[in-house]
């Protein structure tokens, strides 16, 4: 009994000259392993874990699969019907990052570039959907720590009396710290006509922090082209700090036809021969009426038709109803739409 | 004397380094992180001046970083900390609190004797830099 008590004091006494090397040693703050932790997984870290000699090679698909570019964008491409010009910026950018990233591991200079960007485009052309997309890409090629987005618009940054304007304009840049910072219609933070606008201050914020802190904080600013341009032109220094200037297509009427497609595949709905027709019939029509949305107006127009279809099978006062039932929505859900009384 | 309060204070001073994986550490775990600022050492001085509001729903610790920074900036000569308080139900309390910026100079503490009733002695202490207005210390 003595000896095996002896025994066991000897086997903790082992374990304790030799910490396991997972185990946290007691002496150690514990947050401090977290911290070590977090950098595991930071794809930053490694890509500078190791730098290379002149005559190295890097494999390039290793590093394209590294960093999950190739899925990112294959899904673009599958979620996003049509904006080929779009697609193509993207696939430019993420290239330059790469890039980038393998000059880095031969210690070649690599500055870090400047990501601000502006999306320009019609409502409804996907500006926000590309820029959720843009951080997941920047996140997993290292040039943002966390990747998330933080979509506001004007009344998130612009305060209501003096002083106001600063503390929440920062309380914003700093929760979109270590994302993206997506500022829709971003022209409405500049108005001429009243100079005491406080929108002035929030820019001035923006500005600082978008040259003075690049490695924190990617700003997306995004709103109809037009409007776009004149805010750029009447503030020179927004303009000069946003290198990519994306310009995002209206859709195609085939296009738009995809989409509806897409969203009905989604929700498990299809529409029958005639509707088809009766649909491509509604995007024309709605096409040429003011506040066509894009995109936007297709979803909407698909969930009245869903309305209408419920509405249907409800009243239609049929004993049974087959599965194929409630999938199918058919011309007449279409027809009944406002753009067709109309005229 | 150098002051010894809340977490890491008897270690080096934490570079920015590791200031941001502490308070990054804090933000994981889903705490409210501020900071806080004074010019009185003294130990029972619990509440300090709030530099700021304190920062809820950061996800990075670059936010927090920047007003650290700004506020060493503007108190060079004061104690300045860094508060990570967690607010699920049970625990309510700060959670992490540690030091980020410290006077150059910490002239000490002066221990005062006072006998009292029945020849007892009471004693209490009083930092030397306290001794002047609060702004004009350091």
């Amino acid at each position: 009994m003595d000896t095996s008590a002896k025994r066991s004091w000897d086997f903790q006494m082992n374990r304790a000259d030799q910490p396991r090397a997972d185990q946290p040693r007691a002496d150690q703050p514990r947050a401090m392993e977290s911290g070590t932790a977090l950098s595991e997984g930071d794809p930053v870290a490694d890509a500078e874990g190791t730098l290379l000699l002149d005559d190295d090679l890097i494999n390039l698909y290793e590093e394209k699969e590294k960093t999950k570019i190739e899925a990112i964008l294959a899904r673009l491409d599958d979620e996003l019907v049509g904006l080929g010009p779009v697609k193509t910026k993207l696939a430019e950018i993420s290239s330059l990052l790469l890039v980038d990233r393998m000059r880095k591991r031969f210690s070649l200079a690599s500055s870090r570039p400047n990501l601000h960007m502006s999306f320009t485009g019609s409502p409804g052309t996907g500006k926000t959907t590309v820029a959720m997309r843009m951080a997941e890409l920047l996140f997993s090629l290292g040039y943002l720590k966390k990747g998330h987005l933080v979509a506001v618009t004007r009344d998130d940054l612009v305060g209501q009396y003096i002083g106001h304007t600063a503390p929440k304009t920062k309380e914003v840049l700093k929760r979109a710290m270590g994302g993206v910072l997506f500022i829709d219609e971003a022209y409405y933070l500049y108005r001429p006509e009243n100079e005491r606008d406080y929108g002035q201050e929030t820019i001035e914020i923006l500005l600082q922090v978008m040259e003075n802190q690049r490695d924190d904080l990617v700003v997306i600013v995004a709103g109809y082209k037009d409007r776009m341009d004149k805010f750029f032109e009447s503030n020179p220094g927004m303009n000069s700090r946003i290198a990519h200037h994306v310009d995002f297509p209206d859709y195609s009427i085939e296009e738009l036809d995809q989409i509806a497609r897409l969203i009905l595949k989604d929700q498990s709905y299809y529409f029958s021969k005639e509707a088809e027709e009766t649909f491509r019939e509604y995007l024309n029509k709605r096409m040429t009426q003011p506040h066509f949305a894009n995109a936007r107006s297709v979803r909407n127009a698909i969930e009245r038709s869903r309305l209408r279809q419920a509405n249907r099978i409800v009243n239609s006062q049929a004993e049974k109803v087959s599965k194929d039932d409630l999938m199918k929505i058919t011309a007449e859900d279409i027809r009944l739409s406002r753009v067709f009384l109309d005229l | 004397m150098r002051i010894t309060q809340g977490a890491f204070s008897f270690l080096p001073d934490l570079s920015d380094e590791e200031i941001l994986a502490q308070v990054s550490y804090s933000l994981d775990s889903g705490w409210a992180v501020s900071v806080e600022f004074t010019d009185d050492p003294h130990p029972r001085n619990t509440y300090w001046n709030m530099w700021g509001l304190p920062m809820f729903d950061l996800s990075d610790p670059a936010g927090v970083m920047y007003e650290i920074n700004r506020c060493r900036q503007a108190y060079p000569n004061h104690y300045v900390r860094v508060n990570a308080f967690d607010s699920s139900y049970g625990r309510q309390t700060t959670a992490l609190s540690f030091i980020v910026n410290r006077p150059a100079e910490e002239p000490g503490f002066r221990l005062s004797r006072t006998e009292t009733q029945d020849r007892r002695i009471s004693y209490s202490i009083s930092s030397y830099a306290s001794d002047k207005p609060s702004g004009e210390r350091y």
